[in-house]
């Protein structure tokens, strides 16, 4: 349990205002000056040193992906690119962030931007939190009367700029290069990697790409150290992270909490348990509906960081735990699941564009009843063909779930599947013959 | 170099190359759809997937840059299966209709699902239907055969630089259309058909006219303009049913224009298959033997210079030497090719050619249109021009305004007086030519057909020779001819001395001085017949047919074996495809029978000798399709000042009606009539 002096974020619940006034009380812009005064290299290295990971999904170390930009401007600017886009089904972590503790994202953005150089920086808000945009943009001129953004940030010596892009919509404009194309203008499409976006990014500048959170935390992070960040939480997992708990719990919420918290007690401390008591939970998508879903008997005992998770395959995500309990019909929730990544797939390349919606045809005939013992293989052939074959993690992310859902809930789909209608002799027709005549014949 | 193991073999690769055009070095094949190599790489098709060592996924080969030391594998298991995968979902939604699909025997997916794919679908559901598109005249679309390989999209924005066609939706909804559904306002949009690996965008002229494997190739030349793009011509019977490109890096890469493509139907249509000879004021069907019998009478009763001779614009050079050779017979030399007055001077090579090479457009750092649209005169130089421009921000500056050229260009003047300041050093411009390394100067028929023509080339010359920009590395000065014949017709002097300095020809043509004009295939040529005898031998009854008082029906470009030099004074050969329709012959044997007629039996034509002369009597010529090759210095020519002020107007081409063929051609009436209609209608309609 974090205890509350090692919140990051105070004011997660609005308890406080979310006015740069109060959030100067919180400490927010204290010593900003001095921690870029000790340079870049310190600041990296003390990043590193917190061990902390991307916040985003991938759980990418993000002092070394700081360290990937290169060291000198040559000819091209660099850039930071936040990533706002927060679309991932069950999380609205960032959310929060935007809404009510702004100052701790923007103070994040000028030292990030310090460290990799960029004097400009992008902010890409999801085009759904119009609101959020607003309030952001009010944070934002709010530290700009401080004197804590553009020429000569903060007393710093650097100039900084932050500029709000809002999406439109569109899921797949949370990949990072998507999100890129996005801001240059361009159809949301990922783009092809190599070369990465922080060689080759914005208007093929460097660039460096980070979620809301993981930038969010960095002041806090220099402030006391990055020993002390390191030293909550697991091993290689450290520091803390928020949760959003939402599904069949009592009382569904967003949580700052330690990392490698157990699962059974971030639902019943904080979120006021199952519907219908623990006994009742039937699965839990533990990070984002990309995540592949984790049965109950898994759920017992998971601590929730990003190694445990992906030893139990599933992954930590966006960490938007989405709680389902036995009142569910489970291979519904996953067709819906399946439904939503047919209708964001960005359709540029084959396996995604075309398996997604064959995985979510399928399921659906499951849930009807309509299926046979042999979808159930091709549905699991299907997910494997999309699996590493795609251009970004969007195939990763719509296969998952549903070879989550084939690994722990194999029965409850085979018990709504009926065998094929048509008795089939393996008999080896010549190719041309028509199959039909045959199979009435045997039939 | 580098060294990338394929398969267990160690290969060598340059720098830059990607995993894909090393494993084409290792002669191992990857299967592909959306990667072409004229075209940025998509890398959204996912065929090209290959098992790199140490990767837990398999790459996409024609995405991912080679480096030392990667071991790559194609050939296991792990890669069949990736292949395999794919190709399932690619065969998904596309509908199984090859039987009526005109791609059908040249389809890369029809071919590829042959060799990695699976023979049964495990699709079920639906399949996805998308609603046919209108893409123009030329192409047909039936986008429920799309795989989104985007190399039309690609295409479109890259290299014909019009971004008209796109895709719109997400996912499975994903559809390629021309956003408003109009047709593409480019010369090279055909080129999508060829692109397309699938039935999507097929050819809406050749619908379900023949399958390929019925057709009979020959590898032959394009006449519809000076460029001389390499042309596969595909005949069925003797019918001529399509032109597609052939791979020529030097000249065409591998795109043709919409009206070397797609003229290929004038071939069929007003055709002249009997001579005919012109009977109480009306042209009635006849005989050789009447027609060649009337015409000798005819050269026996006129004296030898009031005979005029015209050759057209896509007569080849055998013929243009036996006419020449009949009318030194007939003692005349009022020989003309040139279809307006335009300054020449054929005394060396480089005054008519352009020197610096189609390929040498892409070194260029500095290109100068003076009174040329290239759009319209040489479409494929335009392409070329555009690469430049895309590939290198290369700055092109014009004389005169040309209009739209798909890249973004600089009017530095309208006027001769803007060419007088550039040469003697008045202007800016002047200092940007001398600082650049490899300019290009394109000086156009438009430029020479003024007062000041001779000022105009003979100044630039002059000029870019004193600045060393004529040598032999570099030679920056370059005349633009539009037709096929041009610059092999003054190879061969076929122009007299007196004409080319005054043209004389022009001076009797407009003074009726001539009794009897010949036209060999000339169209194009503005003549107000009074009392003239007009013969024209040719294929089509056009706008030379119209006057004549006797036909003489030869065969048109692929029914004749012939060589044409193009622009860059590369000779080529044209191949016979198919018969000469009817009647008609090929134009040296219809020499042939007015000389027996003349009784001149000892100076009968052979075709092969023709060739051999013709051959010989080029100028600075090495192989066939090569350029010509310089050895001496070039001299400075004596600027005579005839400098005369005037305006820059670059005249308009009727670009799908520009010759003989094209104007019979169904399909290029149809897109002339949508080129204009889109510009009378504008935005509103």
């Amino acid at each position: 349990m974090l205890k509350p002096e090692n919140k990051i974020f105070k004011n997660l619940y609005n308890d406080l205002g979310w006015e740069i006034e109060s959030a100067l009380k919180r400490d927010d812009w204290k010593d900003t000056k001095n921690i870029i005064s000790k340079g870049r290299e310190w600041i990296i290295n003390e990043v590193k040193t917190s061990e902390l990971r991307g916040r985003g999904g991938a759980g990418f170390s993000t002092g070394l992906k700081w360290s990937f930009a290169p060291k000198e401007v040559g000819s091209r600017p660099h850039y930071l690119v936040i990533n706002a886009d927060e679309s991932e089904p069950g999380t609205c972590k960032d959310r929060d962030i935007l809404r009510f503790e702004p100052q701790k994202l923007i103070e994040g953005c000028l030292i990030a931007g310090y460290s990799v150089n960029a004097h400009v920086c992008y902010i890409y808000i999801r085009g759904e939190y119009f609101r959020e945009g607003q309030r952001l943009q009010n944070a934002i001129n709010q530290a700009y009367e401080k004197k804590y953004l553009g020429k000569n940030a903060c007393g710093s010596g650097w100039d900084f700029d932050i500029h709000i892009h809002y999406g439109a919509g569109a899921y797949i404009c949370g990949e990072e290069t998507a999100l890129l194309e996005s801001i240059e203008g361009n159809k949301g499409q990922p783009r092809l990697k190599p070369p990465f976006p922080a060689l080759v990014g914005l208007y093929g500048c460097p660039t460096i790409v980070n979620n809301v959170e993981t930038i969010a935390v960095v002041p806090t992070i220099l402030r006391r150290g990055g020993k002390w960040f390191a030293s909550l939480g697991k091993p290689k997992n450290t520091g803390t992270k928020i949760f959003c708990i939402s599904g069949n719990v009592n009382s569904p919420c967003n949580v700052e909490e330690e990392m490698g918290i157990t699962l059974k007690e971030l639902i019943e401390k904080h979120a006021g348990g199952v519907v219908g008591g623990w006994e009742n939970l039937q699965a839990v998508i533990p990070g984002g509906s990309s995540m592949p879903l984790l049965p109950k008997k898994i759920c017992d005992t998971i601590t929730m960081d990003f190694d445990s998770l992906i030893e139990n395959k599933s992954g930590l995500g966006t960490a938007g735990i989405v709680v389902i309990n036995k009142d569910q019909d489970i291979v519904a929730c996953m067709a819906r699941i399946a439904r939503f990544y047919k209708h964001e797939s960005c359709g540029q390349c084959t396996p995604c564009r075309e398996g997604a919606g064959w995985m979510w045809r399928i399921l659906d005939r499951v849930v009807k009843r309509k299926a046979t013992f042999n979808d159930i293989e091709l549905l699991s052939d299907v997910t494997k063909q999309i699996e590493g074959h795609t251009i970004c993690a969007f195939g990763e992310g719509s296969a998952w779930p549903v070879q989550g859902l084939l690994r722990h809930f194999r029965k409850e789909i085979e018990s709504r599947c009926r065998e094929e209608p048509l008795i089939k002799k393996k008999s080896n027709n010549p190719y041309l013959v028509d199959q039909h005549l045959l199979e009435k014949r045997n039939a | 170099m580098p060294k990338i193991t394929i398969n267990g073999k160690e290969i060598e690769f340059e720098k830059g190359m990607t995993v894909l055009q090393a494993c084409e070095l290792a002669n191992v094949e990857i299967p592909r759809f959306c990667y072409h190599e004229k075209l940025s790489i998509a890398g959204n098709c996912r065929m090209c997937l290959v098992e790199l060592e140490k990767s837990p996924k398999p790459i996409a080969s024609c995405a991912m840059p080679a480096a030392e030391g990667m071991n790559i594998k194609t050939n296991t298991a792990f890669v069949e299966k990736a292949r395999k995968g794919v190709m399932e979902f690619l065969l998904a939604n596309h509908p199984l209709d090859c039987p009526v699909c005109d791609q059908g025997g040249e389809c890369d997916l029809q071919d590829q699902s042959m060799y990695y794919g699976v023979d049964k679908s495990r699709f079920v559901e639906n399949k996805r239907q998308v609603k046919e598109k209108y893409m123009g005249p030329l192409i047909k679309t039936q986008m429920t055969r799309c795989i989104h390989c985007t190399r039309c999209v690609r295409f479109a924005t890259e290299v014909a630089g019009v971004p008209e066609i796109g895709a719109i939706g997400r996912g499975e909804n994903m559809e390629i259309t021309t956003y408003l559904e109009k047709a593409m306002e480019s010369e090279l949009s055909a080129n999508v058909i060829d692109l397309c690996p699938v039935g999507a965008l097929t050819s809406k002229p050749y619908a379900f006219e023949a399958r390929p494997w019925e057709l009979k190739k020959t590898e032959s030349i394009d006449v519809m303009d000076a460029v001389g793009s390499n042309i596969r011509v595909d005949t069925y019977n003797w019918e001529v049913k399509r032109i597609l490109p052939r791979l020529n890096n030097d000249i065409n890469e591998e795109w043709i224009s919409d009206k070397t493509r797609y003229s290929c139907d004038g071939l069929l249509k007003q055709r002249l298959d009997v001579p005919y000879i012109k009977k109480n004021n009306k042209l009635q069907k006849s005989s050789w033997d009447e027609v060649i019998t009337v015409f000798a009478e005819k050269l026996k009763t006129i004296s030898p210079n009031e005979i005029g001779g015209h050759i057209g614009d896509m007569v080849n050079l055998e013929n243009a030497l036996g006419f020449k050779k009949l009318f030194s017979l007939l003692k005349s030399d009022n020989l003309e090719f040139r279809e307006k007055k335009f300054y020449v001077n054929s005394s060396e090579k480089t005054n008519y050619i352009f020197n610096s090479t189609i390929r040498g457009i892409e070194e260029s750092d500095l290109i100068l249109l003076v009174g040329t649209n290239p759009r319209h005169e040489a479409t494929m130089v335009n392409a070329r021009i555009r690469k430049a421009f895309a590939q290198r921000q290369v700055p092109i500056y014009s004389i005169g305004n040309p209009g739209d050229l798909t890249y973004n260009y600089n009017i530095i003047g309208d006027t001769t007086d803007d060419i007088k300041k550039i040469l003697s050093h008045d202007s800016e411009f002047s200092k940007k030519i001398i600082s650049s390394k490899k300019p290009i100067i394109i000086i156009g028929e438009s430029a020479l057909e003024l007062k000041s023509g001779e000022y105009i080339i003979e100044g630039f010359k002059n000029f870019l020779k004193k600045n060393n920009f004529i040598n032999k590395e570099w030679n920056a000065l370059n005349f633009l001819p539009q037709n096929a014949s041009t610059v092999g017709l003054l190879d061969l002097n076929i122009l007299s001395k007196e004409n080319e300095k005054k043209n004389t020809f022009f001076e009797k043509l407009n003074n009726s001085k001539f009794k009897l004009l010949y036209l060999l295939g000339s169209d194009n040529l503005d003549i107000k017949k009074n009392n003239e005898f007009v013969v024209y031998q040719g294929s089509h009854g056009d706008r030379g047919a119209e006057i004549a008082d006797l036909i003489l029906p030869s065969a048109a470009f692929t029914e004749q074996n012939g060589l044409y030099e193009n622009l860059e004074g590369r000779v080529q050969e044209c191949k016979k495809a198919s018969y000469p329709i009817g009647e008609s012959l090929e134009d040296w044997k219809i020499f042939n029978l007015i000389l027996r007629k003349l009784g001149k039996n000892e100076n009968i034509l052979n075709f092969d000798l023709l060739r051999s002369e013709v051959l010989n009597l080029i100028p600075n010529f090495t192989e066939l399709n090569e350029l010509p090759k310089f050895k001496k210095e070039f001299a400075i020519n004596n600027l005579s000042s005839n400098f005369i002020s005037e305006k820059v107007n670059i005249k308009e081409i009727d670009y799908f009606f520009s010759n003989a063929i094209s104007r019979a051609s169904k399909t290029m009436s149809e897109c002339r009539q949508i080129k204009y209609s889109l510009k009378k209608t504008g935005t509103s309609n």
